[in-house]
């Protein structure tokens, strides 16, 4: 087994053979791109490998002419980067993201990249590929994080409207990912009305509608009271980014109930101090029971862990007979996780 | 368990004091007898199962789970409830959730072994949430922003009472509380609190602005020191003489304070230590607070005394309806048959006339430690209950400043328990190779919530080295505290002793280099 070909270096994870790096933090020649969140898709590389659905997401967020170069790169298929033979397998973290598998010098090396095992009808599920290296990330990586179903938290969610019918619902999530995954399990539970979005959300269900991803009727909050009275919005659900929970833009709602779907909703503390009325435990990274379960189905020799709570999962590890490693790629952000 | 693990996790996320009392109004209507009871004591903090206490549940944990994962999920998740809430296994099938009274019967009488037992099988058919809420309840401090006047009046509006009626019987009842039950719904007669010494709720004064003070007419108001000791209330009664701090009975720390023989009533005042002549210092009163019972010893060689102010009982005759001006001149009729020398001294009434009189009169507080400002209390107060408005006023000094560096991070508890709240911040002083940071001070209020979040992401990108939970940061934050006083100590490294230290802006412009040095704070002892 030979690992001397992938390194972590100051620009990110650096593939030697193919002289690209995987989700570079500034910008280079040949990046290769797990998803299309900010912290891990950055603008200004002179050629950029990604699947389908990450470059539109990235044309859309950075404008069309983000790289020189793009190449697509989708589920499945490979590519020949010298000796390097790079494949896609999907994630599951959100729409067109992806695990990039290494294959060089008889070793394979899968870069997971953000990944999670739980039920999202907005993307394919994560598949896991047998490998010698599995690099992780740990946003979850303790033991107290076990995530319920997802469709569990969205039934408390539903509950609301009928407890609270002078309240506007207004639920925090990610403008990418997050927001659509709530609006399709929303959709599963049978909510069929009308879901208002902040203007942030727009762009990202655009786009994964274009990628045939039912989302329903969906509406924008809009400045015109005309158009849209806000007594209209009481009992309704409004998604918005979490920043503009507590903002100017939250208060032209009727008394809104502030809930928030991410995997740091289940500790309690946290969530009380982001004043949150109602959190939700759903994620879109692993949690630490599919960690675990994901790092047995790889088979891998070796662990390396990028981001997250690694020493806890490296003492798991240990205790498995891995032979694991911590990368400590900073960077990555794990706000919205 | 279940309707219980509800309120707690309702009353943990409402947004405000007015939700709370709506969940508990709710929980009191609708809960039966015992268990409203001791859901009531549990979130007032008067239920206590002496055998369950931190360890033992994080020995259970530690057993349940891998004890270097339970390490490190504690450390992050920084409570214990918590994380054992999170971290215990899921039972394959949930059992039949026991009521409150099944869990606090037991639980009280079991020894540390059966205790053990019990929780861990309580545990083995719980949900989440329901852990969380029975580990809470049996290790006492429910954190979830409940306040024991916040239950007293959720008691008083649920039944449609006042809050001062709640409160004055308060002392006279024990969990599960059903004397308070049968009374409110009418089964039995008032709990009375005639011949008992019992506490009496306080009144509080509201804090005074340089504005307001400009707009006051002296003439209507009584001017004292507000003096920096433990506010305490002296009861006696014909079952005995007790010492109340607050609800809590001090009466074993500090036997010596006692009325003159025979006399009944109560009084209200500060406790100090020293010499009514010569008051000592607030750590010495600290040195007496800490100890839960004072020898003949430790009374002579710490001696403490109580500085009355106030008078709201007296034999049979409550005092509290009349005005201030009636208690004081009836306080200074007793207060002449006090003997000299004793434990018992009395308030002084100081001569202000005008506000500039005052405002000169607290810039000079600064000059002894042990005064922290004025109090005002108009003349024809009567004696409330809680914080009236109107009636009195404090007007403290302006608090002393300091630039320090912060040079350690902790994270904090409750709240706050995913962030890093909880600060050491350091002086310089000259050591062997050049300048050195010495701590002065431990911080963790005076930010607003998006200071702390910015402190927060300062200690995460800037960690230097991991002691346990304490995280070293790179010392180039500059944070200007505020405090009310120093004192020497030989406790800290640095020999001096910040009182009340809160932060009071983040100065991220200033250079760490032009911090203070520690000479300059050993220059405001005793300021």
């Amino acid at each position: 087994m030979d690992s001397s070909w992938l390194r972590p270096a100051p620009a990110g994870l650096e593939i030697l053979p193919a002289r690209a790096f995987i989700d570079p933090l500034r910008p280079v020649d040949l990046a290769i791109i797990t998803h299309a969140h900010a912290d891990h898709a950055r603008p200004g590389h002179k050629q950029v490998i990604a699947t389908e659905a990450t470059l539109a997401i990235m044309a859309a967020r950075l404008g069309p002419d983000f790289a020189e170069t793009k190449t697509v790169l989708d589920y499945g298929d490979s590519l020949r980067l010298g000796d390097l033979c790079l494949t896609m397998a999907p994630a599951g973290h959100i729409l067109g993201s992806a695990q990039i598998v290494m294959d060089y010098n008889d070793t394979r090396i899968i870069a997971a990249g953000d990944y999670k095992r739980a039920a999202d009808p907005t993307c394919q599920p994560f598949q896991p590929v047998p490998c010698d290296i599995f690099i992780t990330e740990a946003t979850f990586g303790l033991p107290v994080f076990r995530q319920p179903d997802p469709l569990a938290e969205i039934a408390r969610l539903l509950a609301l409207p009928a407890r609270f019918p002078g309240r506007a619902i207004l639920v925090g999530a990610y403008a990418l990912g997050k927001a659509q995954r709530l609006i399709a399990l929303l959709r599963q539970a049978g909510w069929d009305k009308t879901i208002y979005l902040h203007g942030a959300m727009l762009g990202p269900c655009r786009i994964y509608q274009e990628f045939g991803v039912d989302l329903g009727d969906l509406q924008p909050v809009t400045t015109d009271r005309k158009s849209l009275p806000a007594d209209q919005l009481a009992g309704q659900f409004v998604l918005a980014p979490p920043s503009a929970l507590g903002s100017s833009w939250a208060r032209r709602l009727p008394d809104p109930l502030s809930c928030m779907a991410s995997g740091w909703m289940q500790v309690r503390a946290r969530a009380r101090q982001s004043g949150i009325e109602c959190p939700l435990v759903i994620s879109d990274h692993a949690d630490w029971p599919d960690l675990l379960a994901t790092l047995d189905e790889v088979r891998a020799r070796q662990v390396w862990v990028t981001h997250g709570r690694e020493d806890a999962l490296l003492h798991a590890c240990k205790q498995r007979g891995l032979d694991a490693r911590a990368l400590r790629l900073i960077g990555y952000e794990e706000d919205s996780a | 368990m279940k309707s219980f693990s509800g309120l707690l996790e309702a009353l943990l996320y409402a947004p405000g004091r007015k939700a709370k009392l709506s969940w508990l109004q709710d929980w009191l209507a609708s809960t039966p007898d015992p268990d409203r009871g001791w859901g009531l004591a549990a979130l007032t903090g008067e239920l206590a199962f002496p055998h369950v206490k931190a360890g033992l549940v994080r020995e259970l944990a530690a057993a349940a789970s891998d004890p270097d994962l339970f390490a490190l999920s504690y450390d992050f998740v920084g409570d214990l409830a918590e994380t054992t809430a999170l971290i215990w296994p899921e039972p394959a099938e949930l059992a039949a959730p026991p009521s409150l009274s099944a869990i606090v019967a037991p639980l009280q009488q079991a020894n540390r072994q059966e205790a053990a037992e019990l929780v861990s099988g309580w545990l083995n058919g719980m949900d989440a949430t329901q852990r969380w809420a029975l580990l809470k309840l049996a290790t006492g401090g429910l954190r979830v922003g409940v306040s024991g006047r916040l239950a007293r009046l959720s008691v008083a509006s649920a039944f449609d009472r006042d809050i001062a009626e709640i409160e004055e019987i308060w002392p006279l009842l024990a969990p599960p509380y059903t004397a308070l039950f049968d009374w409110l719904e009418g089964r039995a007669d008032k709990p009375d609190a005639r011949g008992r010494a019992v506490f009496r709720p306080l009144m509080l004064a509201h804090p005074l602005s340089e504005t307001d003070a400009d707009q006051l007419d002296m003439s209507l108001y009584q001017t004292e020191w507000k003096w920096d000791g433990a506010r305490v209330e002296l009861a006696a009664a014909q079952d005995g003489v007790r010492l109340f701090a607050l609800w809590n009975d001090i009466t074993a720390a500090f036997p010596e304070i006692v009325p003159p023989t025979g006399w009944q009533g109560t009084l209200d005042g500060e406790l100090l230590a020293g010499q009514p002549d010569a008051v000592a210092s607030f750590g010495r009163l600290q040195q007496r607070l800490n100890r839960k019972k004072a020898g003949r010893k430790l009374q002579q060689d710490n001696p403490v005394f109580l500085r009355v102010y106030d008078l709201l009982v007296e034999g049979e005759t409550d005092w509290r309806a009349a005005p201030l001006s009636e208690r004081r001149a009836r306080l200074e009729v007793l207060a002449a048959s006090w003997p000299a020398g004793g434990r018992l001294d009395l308030s002084e009434v100081l001569a202000v006339g005008t506000p500039q009189e005052l405002a000169e009169k607290r810039a000079a507080c600064r000059s002894d430690a042990l005064i922290e400002g004025m109090m005002l209390k108009r003349k024809d107060s009567p004696y409330l209950a809680g914080r009236p408005k109107g009636h009195w006023w404090k007007w403290k000094r302006d608090p002393l400043r300091a630039d320090l560096v912060i040079m350690y991070a902790q994270r904090g508890h409750g709240r706050r328990s995913s962030l890093y709240s909880d600060f050491t911040l350091g002086a310089w002083r000259d050591g062997a190779d050049g300048p050195e940071l010495v701590p002065v001070a431990k911080a963790y209020s005076g930010f607003s919530d998006q200071e702390l979040r910015a402190l927060d992401k300062f200690v995460r990108q800037n960690i230097v080295n991991r002691f346990g939970p304490v995280r070293e940061v790179e010392k180039q934050l500059v944070a200007e505290l505020a405090f009310d006083s120093v004192q020497r100590s030989s406790r800290h490294r640095s020999g001096v002793a910040l009182r009340f230290p809160r932060f009071h802006a983040l100065r991220w412009d200033k250079p760490a280099e032009e911090a203070d040095w520690l000479a300059s704070i050993e220059a405001l002892i005793g300021g």
